[in-house]
């Protein structure tokens, strides 16, 4: 290859050279400011949505609640035994009859904050346990939908033909079914436990990822640059999830998180019927079911604070949610 | 010229569609030479992409088909090789400049990234190595500050920076014959002389043969050495570059050239058109094309092709008027006045 000075053509190419750096102290100059990228940009937006700013407050909250003992093994400190959760105050399955005179727990008092349940084990520390039930469900849920949607759904809409009616034909399967007794179904074949409940709930729900991400396919892939990957020799399944998938993801971002807290409730639910996590581990909705007769009885406070938790944290993610997907809706940029 | 690179016969690409058979390209042929530049010209629709994106396999089956023809790059039958084979020719052997520099890049991927990616996909390179050639390619294409702008997004690039990134990514892998669809189109016209330029200085650099589809004949003008005019789906007239603008002879090539706005025209004179509309390719006249629209037509025009008729040296058109008929009625034309012998 010849040096550029052998061109013959210098003139011509200072000119070129200087005429795109001026031309770009222009731009630079009269933007005002630098460009921002697609997070930067959102991260903007989303902070003057104070809702979606307090839900994401709290959802970083209930995270590093839910997350305590790993966070605690990751430094060393975990010195409390396996299972309870560092922050806990007491052993959440410990059982005190003193603590639960007549059989209705105590009410809330400064050594029980939330008070304690009809075998005197301790609401709070049994709420904040569950913390990490919910947040791993909402997680590990989704990501097993996410994981499916996001391979079928590209593929789909990609290939189209007889590649997209099968799939898109087995989603519709999947949408057709009553959710909660498609659950029931799965959770009663595979029986019950907290890794039955994250598949369960991925398994059913990678319908609507897949559907979503398949039309953002079809728009995607008419572009010039999928073309343009093509004509640079790229495979199908590197343009595909390479070129494609990256250029779908906002509305999946948004899926997401309103998906966590559908995923939390679901697995609320399902502890509600029975079938979810098993006694004694402590679950939101597993405390729920267990302390709604004891309502009845003037017990209150059993029930009350897991509800609140629950209703908080999905609160968190739907409105957090929403927030993003104003945020990277590009229909409402300024 | 030096050696020849490729060879078309005959290539027909139709598209089956519900509405009918579209007949984008029939019977095209052509040469491509190392270090040449053809150009290909003619209106929207007139299948100069649809040829171009058939050497590549490019042409979306279905509802597309290459029908006929046969396609060489080098000893290779472009039409036969698997689709492994074909995807190694794309970007390592053919690569092609897309019209639209602002949507032919990927917007979530880094420019340096997306060059990078070129390079590896048919070099055994690592990827600190790619993004170095990648720095080294902005730079050769005369994008200042290279180092830093490989880093940088589309969305940061002007539309002139973005075409000298999409000519750095295809002449990323050094291939034997450059595509340009379009290339200045979208930009505006001084942008345009910047762009024309880069891609003539590589086509020198790395010796490349080049296909330039324009309907700019200035460009054209600019840097082609010999011309195709493609109508409906068939090659008219083809030629040197002198003998396309000094010595036409199809009607339609005149039509082209006497639309262009002239020096010598004051701002009052209307420029002009080419009568008519082009061709439905769903139902295309047996004949030529261009009947209807053309002046001169003649009974057997409506029913049959014509052969091709050697003009000139590398000079040949397709016509059934007879050679010195056309000469006179091209006396008459205000444009050919001082050209005409």
């Amino acid at each position: 290859m010849p040096d550029r000075d052998t061109s013959g053509n210098q003139l011509t190419e200072d000119l070129t050279v200087s005429t795109v750096s001026e031309l770009d102290l222009i731009e630079d100059k009269y933007s005002g400011r630098k460009p921002l990228g697609l997070w930067a940009d959102t991260w903007r937006r989303l902070k003057r949505n104070h809702l979606a700013v307090v839900g994401l407050c709290i959802i970083v909250v209930f995270l590093a609640v839910g997350m305590t003992q790993e966070i605690a093994n990751l430094v060393g400190l975990n010195t409390g035994e396996p299972g309870t959760g560092y922050l806990a105050p007491y052993p959440p399955n410990a059982v005190n009859y003193e603590l639960s005179p007549k059989g209705l727990g105590s009410p809330p008092s400064w050594s029980h904050l939330f008070g304690t349940d009809y075998l005197g084990r301790d609401v709070f520390s049994r709420t904040l346990v569950a913390t990490r039930i919910s947040m791993l469900v909402g997680v590990i849920a989704v990501s097993i939908a996410l994981i499916i949607g996001l391979i079928l759904g590209p593929i789909s809409g990609y290939y189209g033909g007889a590649v997209d009616s099968v799939i898109m034909r087995t989603a519709d399967v999947f949408f057709a079914f009553p959710y909660i007794l498609f659950v029931l179904l799965i959770m009663t074949v595979l029986g019950p436990g907290l890794w039955n409940v994250f598949i369960a709930i991925g398994i059913l729900s990678w319908a609507s990822y897949a559907r979503l991400n398949r039309g953002s396919v079809l728009s995607v892939k008419a572009m010039e640059y999928v073309e343009a990957a093509r004509a640079q020799g790229a495979s199908d399944l590197r343009i595909i999830f390479r070129h494609v998938l990256p250029n779908t993801m906002a509305p999946i971002y948004v899926a997401i998180a309103m998906g966590i807290g559908g995923a939390i409730v679901t697995e609320a639910a399902l502890s509600f019927l029975g079938i979810g996590i098993q006694p004694p581990d402590a679950s939101w909705g597993k405390m729920i079911a267990d302390y709604l007769t004891y309502l009845q009885a003037g017990s209150w406070w059993m029930v009350t604070f897991p509800s609140i938790a629950l209703t908080v944290t999905v609160f968190a993610f739907i409105s957090f949610g929403n927030g993003l997907r104003d945020a990277t809706d590009p229909k409402l940029k300024e | 010229m030096g050696e020849r690179l490729l060879t078309v016969e005959g290539l027909s690409t139709h598209f089956f569609t519900y509405a009918g058979v579209v007949k984008a390209v029939n019977g095209v042929s052509f040469t491509l030479d190392r270090k040449e530049t053809l150009g290909i010209v003619g209106e929207s629709g007139s299948g100069k992409t649809v040829a171009a994106l058939s050497l590549m396999r490019l042409i979306p089956d279905p509802p597309g088909k290459v029908v006929e023809g046969s396609l060489l790059l080098g000893d290779r039958d472009l039409r036969t090789i698997t689709d492994e084979e074909i995807r190694q020719v794309r970007g390592n052997d053919i690569a092609m400049i897309f019209q639209d520099p602002m949507t032919s890049l990927n917007p979530v991927l880094k420019i340096g990234n997306q060059i990078a990616e070129a390079i590896m996909l048919h070099q055994d390179k690592s990827k600190g190595e790619a993004w170095r050639m990648a720095a080294e390619l902005l730079d050769r294409v005369g994008i200042p500050d290279a180092a830093k702008r490989v880093n940088q997004y589309p969305f940061e690039f002007s539309g002139g920076m973005r075409q000298r990134a999409m000519i750095a990514m295809a002449i990323s892998c050094n291939p034997d014959i450059l595509i340009a669809d379009e290339p200045t189109t979208a930009l505006d016209v001084t942008i345009q002389a910047q762009i024309i330029d880069v891609i003539e200085e590589m086509q020198q650099a790395y010796e490349s043969g080049v296909i330039l589809i324009t309907h700019d004949l200035g460009v054209v003008a600019e840097i082609a050495d010999k011309v195709m005019v493609m109508y409906g789906g068939r090659t008219v007239e083809y030629g040197g570059i002198d003998e396309i603008f000094y010595n036409p002879h199809h009607p339609y090539t005149w039509g082209l050239l006497g639309s262009l706005p002239r020096l010598d025209q004051t701002e009052k004179t209307r420029l002009t058109p080419i009568k008519g509309q082009p061709p439905d390719l769903i139902a295309l006249p047996s004949g030529c094309p261009f009947v209807g629209r053309c002046s001169y037509e003649r009974p057997e025009c409506r029913d049959q092709w014509p052969q091709l008729e050697i003009v000139g040296p590398e000079h040949g058109v397709n016509c059934w008027i007879p050679e010195d008929e056309r000469r006179e009625a091209r006396a008459t034309l205000l444009h050919f006045q001082e050209y005409a012998t």
